[in-house]
């Protein structure tokens, strides 16, 4: 139980509260999105922690290979709700 | 002394990223928000290669900070105005009244008490030795895998159907986006400076990325990091307000975009069929495989990244749209 | 001997840092807040290569550093000049 790890993890923890809550309460879709990051960011901080092993030590690398999926589908998922909120903008000028 | 100096590093570092995560979230100017979420992300690099996480660290720069935060801005651009300052035609935005303070208070202590719900499950797995199974296994079987870096290894041997799956995910959402309607139109083109920039960037750029491909299999690096790159090349040129941003048309778009997940599935099938588990690579190929899979997936992922940015299907470049913007060009000078 | 004077290189540099952070908050408008911001964080950056190129003694490293912070020059030059000359449309309206 590393002060490293633990120190990661509860800042993790933090980090999916606060975009949890940016999520929910946001006024603007775009800021809502960015929030949905944000808490994907707080996810990987705790991955990434758990895998850590120590200063000499090579760490765990399968949840290194987790978060790195986890960013490319993150970044893609993103774009997908852009696109979304681009058309919902164009269908509401047409009205 | 060593440690302490590392824990006073760890301490500024987390407080930093908290506290750009708290300001993004804080803000009502959304551009103010992407901004701040951007340095977030670089932030975020920082702290992934503190945790000895290089790849990973690689990965979000590129990804994460960068091209998650082109997406971001350019949509922050093209959002229509507000009519006036009470009045929104957007029915997406919800007024802020609407929102009572109760409901507020209720959101953030759920979301509290799911963050002390978290930590209290990861402390109680922390307090116990950790069983290191899956990374003896992986140090193990590291030789046989056909290439030295564990990442990799993991992500193109040991896990590769997972990557499969996610090559198809990238797939999907291209799909989706290209459902929703056309590209965005393009930039302006840019003035001799941006464009004197794009001139050297863009060639170091793809050599980088072809660089990262290779050195994979033995550093921190691999088909993400490459396609990445490669993707931020043909952004650069898309915001230099080139016609032609590397990407193939038509039928060779098509090609490209499916390449990962069709060598994928062709690799897996090819070794099914010579009566081999589905995707598990002879000893002796691994290594072939594994550039050939990740060279495929390279070109996928950029060439999906690169169409997220555009927004849609890319207007047509052929050699007549080509003549007719070059003609522009000349009278505009 | 060499640890002592990269330490003071790294030091100096991030002195310009903060220098050009000072002049973000402090300065009155856009143009005077791009100019100090640019031109400190790029000495500062260039100070900090100095000192980890020192600290490494390696050459291959040495010369990495060295093209990181011409790229950085260059990027940040040109994306400063892109700032300044959108604001300058803004204001004349064009």
């Amino acid at each position: 139980m590393l002060t490293t790890q633990i120190l990661y993890a509860l800042t993790g923890c933090m980090i999916v509260a606060l975009g949890l809550r940016g999520a929910l309460l946001h006024a603007s879709v775009l800021q809502r999105i960015v929030a949905i990051n944000v808490m994907g960011a707080g996810v990987f901080m705790l991955l990434i922690a758990v895998a850590y092993r120590g200063p000499g030590l090579p760490p765990d690398p399968v949840p290194h290979a987790l978060v790195l999926t986890g960013i490319v589908v993150a970044v893609s998922a993103t774009a997908l709700a852009l696109a979304l909120v681009r058309r919902l903008h164009a269908e509401q000028e047409d009205d | 002394m060593n440690t302490m100096g590392l824990l006073v590093f760890d301490g500024l570092l987390l407080f930093s990223i908290v506290g750009l995560a708290w300001a993004s979230l804080a803000t009502t100017d959304v551009r103010r928000g992407v901004i701040l979420f951007m340095a977030f992300g670089l932030l975020l690099a920082v702290a992934w290669g503190r945790l000895l996480a290089p790849d990973v660290a690689l990965a979000e720069a590129a990804i994460g900070a960068g091209l998650s935060g082109a997406l971001l801005l350019a949509a922050v651009h093209r959002q229509p105005r507000p009519l006036s300052p009470g009045a929104t035609h957007d029915s997406l935005y919800r007024s802020a009244a609407a929102v009572s303070m109760v409901v507020r208070w209720v959101v953030t202590l759920l979301s509290a008490a799911l963050a002390g719900t978290l930590a209290w499950g990861l402390l109680h797995a922390f307090s116990s030795t950790p069983q290191d199974m899956l990374p003896r296994a992986i140090a193990e079987n590291l030789a046989a895998s056909g290439v030295s870096n564990p990442v990799t290894a993991v992500l193109l041997n040991f896990r590769a159907y997972d990557t499969l799956l996610e090559l198809a995910v990238l797939l999907t959402s291209v799909l989706g986006i290209f459902s929703l309607g056309p590209a965005t139109p393009g930039y302006q083109p840019a003035g001799p400076i941006f464009d004197g920039l794009v001139r050297w960037l863009v060639p170091v750029l793809i050599l980088m990325a072809g660089y990262l491909l290779w050195v994979g299999a033995h550093a921190p690096g691999g088909a993400f990091q490459a396609g990445a790159t490669l993707a931020a090349a043909g952004v650069v040129l898309r915001l230099a307000g080139r016609a032609r941003i590397g990407l193939p048309e038509g039928f060779a778009l098509r090609i490209v975009m499916t390449a990962g997940v069709s060598v994928f599935l062709l690799v897996g099938l090819t070794l099914l069929l010579l009566g081999r588990p589905f995707l598990g690579y002879p000893p002796a190929w691994a290594g072939a495989l594994i550039l050939l899979i990740e060279t495929a997936a390279m070109l996928s992922i950029a060439a999906t990244l690169l169409l997220a940015f555009l927004g849609g299907q890319p207007e047509s470049t052929g050699v007549k749209a080509a003549a007719n913007r070059q003609r522009e060009e000349i009278s505009r000078c | 001997m060499i640890n002592i004077l990269s330490s003071i290189l790294i030091l100096a540099g991030v002195f310009f840092y903060l220098a050009g952070s000072i002049g973000l908050l402090r300065l009155p408008d856009l143009y005077s807040r791009l100019h100090a911001l640019t031109k400190a964080d790029n000495l500062g950056l260039g100070l900090l290569m100095a000192g980890l190129a020192l600290h490494s003694q390696d050459l291959f490293t040495m010369l990495k550093l060295l093209l990181i912070w011409l790229a950085v020059l260059a990027a940040s030059a040109t994306s400063a000049h892109l700032i300044a000359r959108q604001a300058r449309r803004q204001e004349t309206g064009s």
